[in-house]
């Protein structure tokens, strides 16, 4: 590089040396580090999830009371921001319509976002990677099959299908994991499709077959680490998709059941209170917005610092 | 051209044929249908008139071909509530949900298009990162939270609209709105791609040097090819729209074919419920079909597959 003309040069004078680590090209993982650090959605999404993910864990503690206790004495108590006299400390939040504190019930609600958005993007994940791995390495009429089943999943529409298999047969937590799980997979499927064809088409694959290695190992030690960046960035998208299909149908009455503690159904609930008391639907859904936010902003800064290359 | 449109017109219609076995098997998913229909406790020949009235006796392969030949002809059988045809219902009400769609994907349009335009125009610029963050707070939003919201504001605080109903067009703003909105981001974002994509190209280039005026390059030259994936993107979008409707739909009380669909829900109305899941897919599959020729037919690299 040429020196600019004009340039005091600090080197003689003392003000800076020349240390060997300037001269060691920096270490890929230092690289991602200081990517990291520096890319505000990714530092802003991940403090916003780690502080949820903490609070969910440690509900118990955080919540004074119990989150299905009922005291119909201290119904609707405004939280504390409300000028009102009601308004106490007691109950930061307030109360909902069954004098239930509704901060113990926001702090449950969060544990049952994260275990259905968890447990619906691994189900998800499991099928829709499966097939897309699968279709992008053997290619041909694998290929046409898997495509073809994408599609038929694509045309059939999520909220409608899901709200009409959990009213056949029965809504519960665990069905609802299930529903979300085995329908959302079609973004994972199309992803890992496209992303496997990228990697299939490098030499090194070529080369490992040409030695030899049987299938099971080019798809797990060749294909899925070249893979497994795109597979984060999918994961937390299908995540946030879980967890605001999951408060749609506990909003319409068929997901998640009364009285568990989900922030759609609160909203749900508190639906026919919210001209007089529009706190109750404002705060679950700041909460939900806040989560599906952090998270999307993780997928998005993850895609960012892992394929810098790829951006816009 | 025509090779591709044939092939690509058997796919949509085996996907077709795919979905109406899905959604018939809907019905079995539960158990013994009749015994769904008449209610538990009920007596065991009651269960069984139920089950010769609605043929749930035959075998379930001629049941299906059945239904199918049904569906053809446009009969999609009884609803076990309303006691008339379900194509008549689905007829009915299906215009409402068409212009709340249309509605939605105009809003989403015209938000999304000039953000994207602008955006591309001057990247990383004010308009720009406003873009993207109405873009990341969009995809964010709960719909039905953005709809209440909407209805605390503008239609309790301020009196601005209509809460619920389906009469003038002013009951079609705020569910427009709350169901467009979600389509946003995607749009401007593919706008955005499309625009920067076409502005670095050679011919674009060459008008410039021409000496053009920008506004004429980017209106005329620029935006023509970056507007075709969106086209294709719009079509798909109203597609899932008429799906998404029934939440919106629900809230704001509009008389249009996701609220039928969960009226049915709620009554365990199935014949309704799988009429409408069928309805909607092959819309669907109909509008991504379309979406697809128009852009093999605009764009003939993409006619190879």
């Amino acid at each position: 590089m040429m020196k600019e003309a004009g340039m005091p040069d600090t080197d003689a004078a003392g003000g800076r040396r020349i240390g060997v680590a300037d001269l060691v090209a920096p270490s890929p993982a230092t690289l991602l580090r200081r990517r990291i650090l520096r890319h505000w959605g990714l530092l802003i999404g991940g403090g916003i999830l780690i502080a949820i993910a903490a609070v969910a864990l440690l509900a118990p503690l955080l919540a004074g009371y119990d989150p299905y206790d009922q005291q119909l004495a201290r119904k609707l108590i405004p939280p504390v921001w409300h000028a009102s006299a009601k308004a106490t400390w007691q109950h930061p939040l307030g109360t909902d319509q069954l004098g239930r504190d509704y901060l113990t019930r926001l702090v449950y609600g969060a544990r049952i976002s994260l275990l259905i958005g968890i447990s619906a993007m691994l189900i998800s994940g499991v099928i829709g990677t499966t097939l897309g791995v699968l279709a992008g390495y053997f290619g041909g009429r694998v290929d046409m099959l898997i495509t073809f089943i994408v599609t038929t999943r694509l045309s059939m529409p999520v909220v409608l299908v899901a709200l009409a298999v959990v009213a056949i047969i029965g809504s519960s937590l665990t069905v609802v994991i299930w529903v979300l799980g085995l329908l959302i997979w079609d973004r994972f499927a199309v992803v890992m499709r496209s992303a496997t064809q990228q990697v299939c088409a490098r030499e090194f694959i070529l080369a490992a077959q040409a030695v030899g290695c049987s299938t099971s190992r080019i798809l797990l030690t060749e294909i899925a680490p070249n893979v497994v960046n795109h597979l984060i960035v999918v994961a937390t998208l299908e995540m946030a998709q879980a967890i605001l299909l999951e408060a749609a149908l506990s909003f319409l009455g068929l997901g998640v059941q009364p009285p568990t503690p989900s922030w759609g159904l609160m909203i749900s609930e508190a639906k026919g209170l919210m001209f007089f008391d529009p706190w109750l639907i404002s705060i679950p859904g700041v909460a939900l917005f806040l989560l599906v936010l952090a998270i999307n902003l993780v997928g998005d800064g993850l895609r960012d610092v892992t394929a810098p290359e790829n951006r816009n | 051209m025509l090779a591709y449109a044939v092939k690509r017109l058997g796919v949509a219609l085996l996907v077709a044929l795919t979905v109406s076995l899905i959604t018939f098997s809907m019905i079995y998913m539960s158990g013994d249908p009749a015994i769904a229909i008449a209610g538990e406790g009920a007596r065991a020949e009651d269960v069984e008139a139920i089950r010769k009235f609605y043929g749930f006796d035959r075998p379930i392969a001629v049941q299906y071909l059945d239904w199918l030949a049904g569906a053809l002809k446009g009969d999609l059988g009884r609803s076990y509530t309303l006691r008339q045809p379900v194509a008549g219902v689905i007829l009915a009400r299906l215009p409402v949900t068409m212009i709340l769609g249309a509605s939605a994907i105009a809003f989403a349009l015209v938000l999304a298009i000039p953000l994207g335009v602008v955006a591309a125009v001057r990247p990383n610029s004010m308009i720009d990162r406003f873009a993207l963050a109405l873009a990341v707070v969009g995809q964010a939003m709960p719909s039905f939270w953005f709809a209440l919201t909407l209805i605390l504001w503008l239609g309790v605080h301020w009196r601005l609209l209509p809460i619920t109903g389906s009469g003038s067009w002013q009951n079609f703003v705020m569910p427009a709105v709350a169901l467009g909105y979600y389509v946003t981001p995607a749009v401007m974002r593919l706008t955005r791609a499309g625009v920067l994509e076409v502005l670095s190209s050679d011919y674009i280039r060459t008008a410039r040097a021409k000496g053009l005026r920008p506004m004429t390059v980017l209106f005329k030259h620029a935006l023509r090819n970056a507007i075709i994936p969106v086209v294709a993107l719009a079509a798909v979008q109203f597609g899932f729209m008429l799906g998404g409707s029934i939440v919106i739909e629900t809230i704001f009380q509009i008389n249009g074919l996701g609220y039928l669909a969960w009226e049915s829900i709620q009554r365990k109305d199935l014949p309704t419920m799988q009429a409408i899941v069928l309805v909607l897919s092959v819309i669907y599959v109909g509008l991504t079909l379309a979406a697809d020729l128009l852009n093999a037919f605009l764009d003939p690299r993409l006619r190879v597959a």
